[in-house]
């Protein structure tokens, strides 16, 4: 499909870069997925799409509206702000169940005593 | 009961509309009218009050988060591309000042937007929070950067 | 001239998300277990709404924000509703 915006060859050059270089990042984060070897060290890997490749993608898609419409176009900030602030709440979220998962299974080595005793069997309670 | 109860709360709601819908006049007055009315909302929530200081500390932070998520993510895409033998990733204990649940917060979601490293718990009692590390070298050394980067000026901003 | 080079551009990133989707499609069929899949659906949705801000610039249209937004916010709720069944077995309690 041979379509795109006609831009200033600047920008053009630039929003390649910058839209190519993001995909690359992300596609390596998620590579990560396939190629570490335990869930936590997978946890990471996808942390990179979200940030520095969301960064780059959003920063070229800005550049590309702003030149087209000729006027700052800045709403692409909001997706940024909103991936780089809800994807580390969804890990966290992840991670904590996962410990949990694993303390109460007993397979992967993890450390098992940072959460008091008394708060350790009010969750096994809950359970 | 004042008119505007969380005033940084209303200003971003509206800060929202106007990106989302464009600025006229219009849109400026109809989005004040919901971000006044919307804020309102967290008054039944009745969330503990939050002391922040605006300044340097805050730029500072801020600038050096930016560089510290680049600079790890590009030690991660290393990671994960060549797949270096020596690698160990483990757990560590950091040891915490910090007291406010929003500081906190804040220092979750930075050490966990920064590949490589990954929150998983906070012991509220004993102050210890624990952290994944995938290139776990010397824990000593993790811990002493996290304190040193983040915690002081976290401390500065919010307590 | 530019505008070959642009859509070749536009359409490798385009290609290179898609390949990241299928990396994570690959993790979440593969598991091997829910927390990874979850996981993956996670870095699905972001890849998903990225490929769509990619669409919005090859089109010169501001609609693919939109959908991208909207993707973000349901992909979010979806994985945190996920995650939080994990732990305890059920969403709301």
């Amino acid at each position: 499909m041979i379509q795109a915006p006609d831009l200033p060859l600047w920008a053009t050059i630039l929003v390649s870069l910058l839209l190519v270089a993001g995909a690359l990042v992300t596609l390596v984060g998620t590579l990560g997925l396939l190629r570490l070897k335990n869930f936590y060290d997978r946890v990471h890997a996808p942390t990179l799409g979200p940030t520095l490749g969301a960064l780059l993608i959003l920063a070229g898609s800005t550049i590309c509206f702003s030149v087209l419409q000729s006027r700052p176009v800045v709403h692409e900030i909001l997706i940024g702000l909103f991936v780089t602030l809800t994807t580390p709440v969804t890990l966290i979220l992840l991670a904590r169940a996962a410990i949990y998962r694993d303390r109460s299974e007993g397979i992967l080595p993890v450390p098992p005593d940072v959460v008091s005793r008394t708060a350790e069997t009010r969750v096994d309670g809950d359970g | 009961m004042r008119l505007v109860p969380h005033p940084f709360l209303t200003l971003a709601l509206l800060l929202m509309w106007i990106l989302l819908t464009g600025f006229s006049p219009g849109h400026v007055l109809l989005g004040g009218l919901v971000a006044i009315l919307t804020s309102r909302a967290m008054l039944s929530l009745k969330p503990e009050p939050a002391r922040v200081r605006f300044g340097l500390p805050m730029l500072r932070l801020a600038v050096i988060v930016s560089a510290d998520i680049i600079r790890s993510n590009i030690a991660v895409a290393r990671i994960v591309l060549f797949r270096p033998r020596e690698r160990k990733s483990g757990f560590i204990h950091l040891p915490t000042e910090l007291r406010s649940p929003y500081a906190l917060a804040v220092l979750a979601i930075i050490v966990t937007a920064t590949p490589g490293s990954l929150w998983v718990q906070h012991d509220a009692r004993r102050h210890i929070i624990l952290i994944h590390v995938l290139d776990l070298i010397d824990e000593e050394e993790w811990v002493r950067q996290l304190k040193h980067r983040y915690e002081r000026l976290l401390m500065e901003i919010f307590e | 001239m530019s505008i070959i080079f642009f859509a070749l551009a536009i359409t490798a990133s385009q290609i290179l998300l898609g390949l990241a989707m299928a990396c994570a499609t690959f993790r979440m069929l593969r598991g091997p277990r829910a927390q990874d899949r979850i996981l993956a659906l996670d870095a699905l949705y972001v890849c998903a709404m990225l490929l769509l801000v990619t669409y919005g610039v090859q089109t010169g249209r501001t609609l693919y924000f939109e959908s991208a937004l909207v993707i973000g916010l349901l992909g979010f709720t979806g994985t945190v509703a996920l995650g939080k069944f994990l732990m305890r077995g059920e969403v709301i309690e």
